[in-house]
């Protein structure tokens, strides 16, 4: 983290992690002239517009019109320049994903999407708004680097990585705030390798996005309460995934459960499920996601929970992977 | 300035080259998308021979002037004009669209020198011609881009997007061709999904429409001297014959796509000689 500045955890509760965003690559901006910043509309909501105050002539808001903005892209990135692009997830991948397919991933070109809104994160907009098969339909298109940061800090490296590497990159974050995972930005974050969150060999959940937290929030309990051991992975990046880390997980706890704010088809669960297929290690595995159906609208917290993606949820899949029966808790009176 | 007599001649030799080495190329290839190579190899030729400042020995080289082929499907004759100008050897077209070559229907930026943009789903050439054009304001380069788009797939509201940005950011440093010749695969553009009144809906987008006989190399080229000096936008519209120089091609939607055997070769090849003596037959009659 040589050079620009470095963010605490106190500044972290104050910033929604799109702000990272926009500040990294305003700090960014400074020292690298190539880059060039474009947005569909959504300067504000995406936060690209940290950069556009600050470099306004390296700045393009085409209108409301992605298809055209990811075409701009490649010609500007063909040129010599590095261009960062923002929308919400769910029309990153899918409004222009002929223009991501051919544009971008089939040139091989060095541009970086920076899709905002991910999974339910906008949850009270409903599922237009929903970003549930952006994995599916990125992780599947060739060149192309998929990362979904866990917190505003990762967010922030996944930004700098992002720009040191040369070729198209995805990465998908949240609207608003995420619970703060990390307190020191310096925790060795590198595109491909996953990070071990929580030490354990009873059983691994490895975990994406906003669900790392809950992972972690789910073994801390799970040890403290239950003497159980879950070890933790944060995937951060979907693609290319960290073979190793997971290989290491089956063979050292046999059981496997995977939490994204996805849908369970194609995503961090598709990706886990086929190093292990392919391996000849057995484990029982369980994806935890949103299954198979549009979700509901409400409060991000509100929504993973009823997808059952987050801690109390994670909690449930650990015992189940166990074979720990738990009685259903119906009685309300002794809740706070 | 004004094409002199000798100039157009010479520009009417190297098309009639290319439009003969499109056949070829076709021929050995098997089967390809010919008509609509020919309707647009007069504005290939005057482009790689008059106009683009790019050099045959750096290809990449960053000043270069940009081309970008949105009618993807033109590979057939883009990929002729690509090896005659020397980018690529000429040899690589006898292996046009054989397994594991280099050249396939539409060409790869990553595999075939001088292609500026990997292009094949309509529709996407323009928005990139206005991110290169943009990039050259930010970049500080004098660089113009071309992209010659099809008229079928103005059809695609991808198109439009990019005319609204390109008039909102006033790039007059791109130039924007449309290959009208009136045919797509399903057959009359005006059958499958009305265009007209084309040169209008371009003018509302804030370009300067010049209309111009697509296979009249001195009108093609006015129309670009015009653009290269233009404070606003042009768009040159270019009336074109699908599958020009080759009579049972000539206006047929089938032919947008076809196989070529030996006997039909031979055909083409009288036809496209015949083509090229009229053309020379006009020049003596209309150049200044």
């Amino acid at each position: 983290m040589a050079g620009g500045f470095v963010y605490t955890a106190v500044e972290s509760t104050a910033m929604s992690t799109a702000e990272y965003y926009g500040n990294t690559l305003a700090e960014l901006g400074r020292s690298h002239p190539d880059i060039v910043a474009l947005t569909a509309d959504l300067a504000g909501s995406t936060k690209i517009g940290i950069f556009q105050k600050e470099f306004p002539d390296r700045f393009f808001n085409v209108g409301i019109a992605e298809q055209n903005m990811f075409g701009m892209a490649a010609g500007m990135a063909k040129a010599g320049l590095t261009p960062f692009l923002s929308t919400f997830s769910v029309f990153a991948s899918l409004r222009c994903a002929d223009q991501l397919h051919t544009d971008i991933c089939y040139q091989n070109i060095n541009c970086k999407i920076i899709a905002t809104h991910a999974g339910t994160s906008f949850g009270q907009a409903g599922s237009t708004h929903h970003a549930i098969v952006d994995l599916a339909v990125v992780r599947a298109m060739p060149n192309l680097v998929v990362i979904t940061p866990a917190d505003g800090l990762e967010t922030a490296n996944a930004v700098r990585a992002a720009y040191a590497y040369k070729g198209p990159v995805y990465i998908r974050i949240n609207r608003g705030f995420d619970r703060v995972l990390y307190s020191d930005p310096n925790y060795g974050f590198e595109i491909g390798k996953a990070v071990q969150l929580h030490d354990g060999n009873d059983v691994t959940v490895i975990a994406t996005g906003s669900c790392a937290f809950q992972a972690l929030q789910a073994a801390m309990f799970l040890k403290n309460v239950h003497g159980i051991n879950v070890r933790v992975l944060n995937m951060h990046t979907i693609k290319p995934i960290d073979k190793d880390a997971i290989l290491k997980a089956a063979a050292e706890t046999g059981k496997i459960i995977t939490a994204e704010d996805h849908n369970i088809i194609g995503g961090l669960g598709s990706a886990v499920a086929e190093v292990i297929s392919e391996s000849d290690i057995p484990v029982k595995f369980k994806r935890l996601g949103i299954p198979d159906k549009f979700a509901p609208i409400g409060l991000h917290e509100d929504i993973m929970s009823i997808l059952g993606i987050d801690s109390n949820g994670i909690i449930n899949a650990v015992f189940n992977s166990l074979g720990i029966q738990k009685d259903d808790d119906d009685n309300w009176d002794d809740e706070v | 300035m004004a094409l002199t007599k000798s100039e157009w001649l010479a520009l009417e030799k190297k098309a009639n080259e290319l439009r003969n080495l499109c056949l070829d190329t076709t021929y050995w290839a098997g089967s390809g998308h010919i008509g609509g190579g020919m309707s647009a190899m007069d504005i290939f030729t005057v482009l790689y021979h008059k106009y683009l400042h790019i050099r045959k020995d750096e290809p990449n080289w960053p000043d270069r002037d940009r081309f970008i082929l949105s009618k993807g499907h033109a590979g057939i004759a883009y990929a002729p004009v690509l090896c005659d100008y020397g980018f690529n050897d000429k040899e690589q077209l006898k292996t046009f669209n054989h397994t594991n070559s280099k050249m396939g229907i539409h060409l790869d930026s990553n595999k075939v020198v001088g292609v500026d943009a990997s292009t094949g789903s309509l529709g996407h050439g323009l928005p990139i011609a206005a991110g290169t054009g943009l990039a050259a304001r930010v970049l500080g380069k004098s660089y113009k881009t071309y992209c010659l788009m099809g008229d079928g797939e103005l059809d695609e509201g991808s198109n439009w997007e990019a005319a609204m940005t390109i008039n909102h950011y006033n790039l007059t440093n791109v130039i924007s061709i449309v290959d009208r010749n009136h045919k797509m695969i399903d057959g009359d553009t005006e059958d499958v999904m009305k265009l007209e009144p084309l040169a209008d809906k371009w003018t509302a987008f804030g370009l300067t429409v010049k209309k111009v006989d697509g296979q009249n190399i001195r009108e093609l080229c006015e129309a670009i001297d015009y653009a290269l000096t233009a404070t606003n936008p042009v768009l040159i519209l270019a009336d074109t014959v699908k599958g020009a120089g080759i009579k049972m091609m000539e206006g047929n939607h089938k032919w947008h796509y076809g196989a070529i055997d030996e006997n039909l070769y031979k055909q083409c090849k009288a036809d496209l000689e015949e083509y090229y003596q009229k053309r020379v037959e006009r020049v003596e009659r209309e150049a200044r």
